[in-house]
């Protein structure tokens, strides 16, 4: 199904061109890939367009084919992709058959284009400035070495670096992420195009300055006059920044409408799935689905089997594991023979009652992740305690470690790093009980089957290697791994965040049954505080290695004292919207 | 910066001398005495060969000899040859045509590996590609000793495009052949690398923005394709100017060329000790100045290498 809409712009922007006209037309549009398996169509027949000043969204999960159609759009496919179908009119104009040097007179006069990740965007053997310049020198936009210099200043100003003019001369790795993303907007705003294409802006950077970045090119923009092209896999986020939204799967636009419209009155089946599986700030706790009535696995819903959880969850029963002081202390070389102390996790403290989720919140370098390492046993702690079951693990030997290993394992971020591409699903799933030499080959076969069962895989992946699996099984599989030893707790490190919105409400809701139906514990790392709230049953929070605020999910959600928790809670994209469940 | 210059110096004190006591001993246990050999067939009269090694210090223990060595060396005083000259006379002679023939081989060599690998990494798996991989393949597989016969033969004999020996007659034109031989047998490694990376340079994020900026690829390819590929190429040119200073004594015997490979390789046949150790003593010390300075290199074509 394909749909165009013209939508007059709700944001109230200054047009710059006719208004009536559209800037881009999309029509039929179709883009190939040359594989060793022959053509593969990304794109399959997309049309919409985007008029002068307005703010347009595409959004679909990875391989829906929209960072294809934004990239057909410029012509900067990759060297095996090509446009097979279909126009693209650039005012008027089809640029399909365009030669290099048409296009170069599009790109960056035109279109604009701020890319994903701001660390390879930028050549880091040249100055910021330099590549600044360029883009500007390429346009036509100054001339005179002198006007150029000026006119770089005032984008990287504009694009919110306030001391532009000294780190002019700077090299890209001298600028933090959020810094580098600015410099790749001042670039893509550099010759003041009239589109701007925005592929995933933020989804490299840290929740809080996400916000900033997107704020900053909202109001950009806005000034300016400049139309959007957002794309993102991002639901709440796309409603929250765009008027208009084009839902993506598989090379398709399954629906296109008015934000506010295409989020409270979905048409389409696949729509209602990302919007029913996104998790948000109107989100509850999810309770096990087998205690509740049971739920067709293909529409479920998180907001609907929400229940609270509060009475189900005994505050007295006993910690399984239980922090006391926690301390790592790194020492950071200086150079030459002097190094310097860092402080990664502070004097941190906290049990986790049996059965019970907790999160531990924080941006990156707050020092969740160190502290996560420690609990595992993988790194040594500077000083405080750590006791499992009313074990100590600090200062035991190595062999009492290794036992008390087996009562805490771990599941990662990336499915596709975590399972070694050369074993079979069954000796991964196998291989902690082989360390900890449990059972004998029958019994671990048998234990391989039962835990394949338990995450909902069916049995004959049992011989299957990672590369023919999908991200969400591959994470379910890992999840099978660390309960191959009946671990009393997990330690769950992003575990959902490299994943598609659908399959992580599968996986979440996997987790909460794993839990009900084996009383696990749960330390649930992580930075999406949208996730926290369908998942934990008490929160966390890390800034600069201490734990500033803790509390159960309910009281900080719904009363943050803390500033730095209120600023994490704002920046969940579509917070402020009002959802349909 | 400094203070990595100066630990990277201090490093090389113990190679300095790790490699000159290797050598000092080689040379000291090899068969024959070197001041019979001074009298030729003549027996001396042994009151004589007593006060000649007396005057060479021939008669204290090794390691005396050794360190006495080494505080002539450092003082600039590299002994004298059998016939005469100072070993000093002989290096200054010798060095600035090995220095010259280097230069010619490792500048066509990096100008060969740039424009091939480029070319290479540009069309990957294109005509040109394998074209330019099959020719780096076929010019690598022969050995430089024979490479250099052909050229000599070939260029120089049949045709006549270039002096057949160089001799006397030392001039960047003489040495253009030999050089250029040196380089079209050696360039395949550099030329690997520089494809190598282009081929990742090109499907980088980086160029793909500079794309996006509106630019050309008469300008994206230069700029950012091949500016960032260089690093590799270049630092492994510079490596191979130290290995090929040491290591042109085949080239400099086939077209008898009077540089530093070739005063060795006679030195040697004579035994003229003095020289053989005093030159490989002056090569160690290069090989290790032209490594830091390899180094050094990489934090210019690199910003984001600080030594610190």
């Amino acid at each position: 199904m394909t749909e165009t809409i013209p939508v007059t712009d709700s944001h109230g922007t200054v047009p710059v061109a006719d208004p009536s006209q559209p800037l881009v037309q999309v029509r039929d549009l179709e883009v190939g890939f040359q594989t060793q398996n022959g053509l593969v169509k990304a794109v399959r027949g997309v049309s919409f367009e985007i008029y002068p000043g307005e703010t347009v969204a595409i959004v679909g999960e990875s391989g829906s084919g929209k960072s294809t159609t934004a990239t057909a759009l410029m012509k900067l496919l990759p060297g095996n992709g090509d446009i097979t179908g279909g126009e693209v009119l650039v005012e008027g104009t089809n640029i399909v058959d365009h030669n290099e040097k048409q296009m170069a007179a599009i790109r960056g006069g035109v279109i604009g284009y701020v890319p994903q990740d701001p660390m390879s965007n930028l050549n880091p053997v040249w100055s910021v400035g330099f590549q600044v310049r360029e883009a500007i020198r390429a346009n036509g936009v100054a001339t005179s070495k002198k006007d150029i210099e000026a006119r770089a200043v005032e984008v990287l100003q504009q694009a919110g670096l306030g001391d532009a003019e000294r780190r002019m001369k700077q090299f890209p790795h001298q600028f933090s992420g959020g810094m580098r993303q600015r410099v790749l907007i001042g670039i893509g705003l550099g010759a003041d195009p009239k589109l701007l294409i925005a592929d995933e802006p933020t989804s490299a950077l840290d929740v809080t300055v996400q916000k900033v970045i997107l704020d900053h090119i909202e109001s950009l923009t806005r000034d300016k006059g400049t139309a959007v092209l957002l794309i993102t896999h991002d639901l709440g986020l796309a409603a929250e920044r765009a008027s208009k939204v084009i839902v993506m799967n598989q090379g398709r636009i399954v629906e296109a409408g008015p934000s506010k419209d295409l989020l409270s009155n979905p048409q389409h089946p696949y729509t209602q799935r990302l919007i029913a599986a996104a998790p948000s700030l109107a989100s509850r706790r999810l309770e096990s689905s087998i205690a509740g009535e049971s739920q067709d696995a293909k529409t479920f819903d998180v907001a609907q089997m929400a229940e609270q959880r509060a009475e189900a969850v005994d505050a007295d029963a006993p910690a399984v594991i239980s922090v006391r002081d926690l301390t790592k202390v790194f020492s950071i070389r200086k150079g030459g023979f002097r190094s310097e102390p860092f402080t990664a996790v502070d004097k941190i403290s906290f049990d986790i009652p049996k059965g019970t989720t907790l999160a531990l919140v924080g941006e990156s370098g707050s020092g969740k992740s160190t502290a996560a390492k420690m609990i595992l046993g993988l790194e040594e702690p500077t000083s405080g305690e750590i006791t499992v079951g009313g074990t100590a693990m600090t200062g035991v030997s190595r062999k009492d470690l290794f036992n008390l290993r087996s009562r805490m394992q771990p599941v990662f971020q990336d499915p596709y790093s975590s399972l070694d591409p050369q074993r079979s699903i069954a000796s991964s799933i196998a291989e902690p009980m082989r360390v900890h030499k449990t059972g004998d080959k029958e019994a671990r076969r048998a234990r391989v089957l039962e835990l394949l069962e338990q995450v909902s895989l069916p049995a004959e992946l049992f011989n299957r290697y990672p590369n023919e699996l999908s991200g969400g099984q591959r994470q379910r599989v890992a999840i099978a791994r660390a309960l191959a030893l009946k671990p009393d707790v997990v330690v769950l490190d992003e575990a959902v965040s490299a994943l598609d919105v659908l399959v992580q409400a599968q996986i979440l809701q996997l987790l909460a049954d794993l839990q009900a139906e084996l009383g696990l514990t749960y330390l649930f790392i992580t930075h999406d505080l949208a996730v926290v709230r369908v998942i934990a049953d008490n929160v966390a929070v890390m800034e600069r290695g201490k734990i500033v605020e803790s509390g159960t999910t309910d009281q900080i959600f719904e009363n943050a004292r803390e500033p730095y928790t209120q600023r994490l809670l704002d920046a969940i994209p579509g917070a402020g919207l009002e959802w349909t469940v | 910066m400094t203070l990595y210059v100066v630990k990277r110096l201090l490093q090389a004190i113990p190679v300095f001398f790790g490699t000159t006591f290797l050598i000092y001993f080689m040379v000291f246990s090899m068969p024959g005495d070197p001041v019979l050999a001074l009298f030729g067939d003549r027996t001396p009269n042994p009151a004589v060969l007593e006060a000649v090694r007396e005057q060479y210090n021939l008669d204290q223990p090794f390691i005396v000899q050794y360190f006495m060595y080494i505080k002539d060396f450092l003082t600039g005083n590299m002994g004298v040859t059998f016939s005469g000259q100072t070993v000093n006379d002989v290096f200054a002679r010798a060095f600035p045509v090995t220095l010259q023939l280097v230069t010619i081989a490792v500048v066509a060599e990096f100008l060969l590996a740039v424009g091939f690998g480029l070319l290479s990494g540009l069309r990957k798996g294109k005509f040109a590609d394998h074209a330019s991989l099959l020719m780096a393949l076929v010019l690598n597989s022969i050995p430089p000793f024979v490479a250099l016969f052909l050229a000599q033969y070939f260029i120089g004999i049949k045709l006549g495009w270039a002096p057949v020996t160089v001799g006397a007659n030392v001039s960047w034109g003489s040495l253009l052949l030999p050089g250029l031989t040196i380089a079209l047998t050696i360039y395949v490694v550099g030329m690997r690398l520089m494809r190598g990376s282009v081929i990742e340079a090109r499907e980088g994020d980086y160029v793909r923005t500079a794309y996006a900026k509106g630019l050309t690829s008469k300008r994206v390819t230069p700029v950012h394709v091949a500016r960032n590929s260089l690093i590799p190429v270049i630092t492994n040119t510079a490596a191979s100017f130290g290995a090929l200073i040491a290591g042109t004594t085949v080239t400099e015997g086939i077209f008898n060329i009077p540089g530093i490979g070739k005063v060795l390789y006679d030195a040697i046949l004579r035994g003229e000790n003095a020289t053989v150790v005093s030159f490989v003593t002056i090569l160690t010390v290069m090989y290790i100045i032209v490594n830091i300075l390899v180094d050094l290199l990489y934090a210019v074509l690199d910003p984001r290498i600080r030594y610190v």
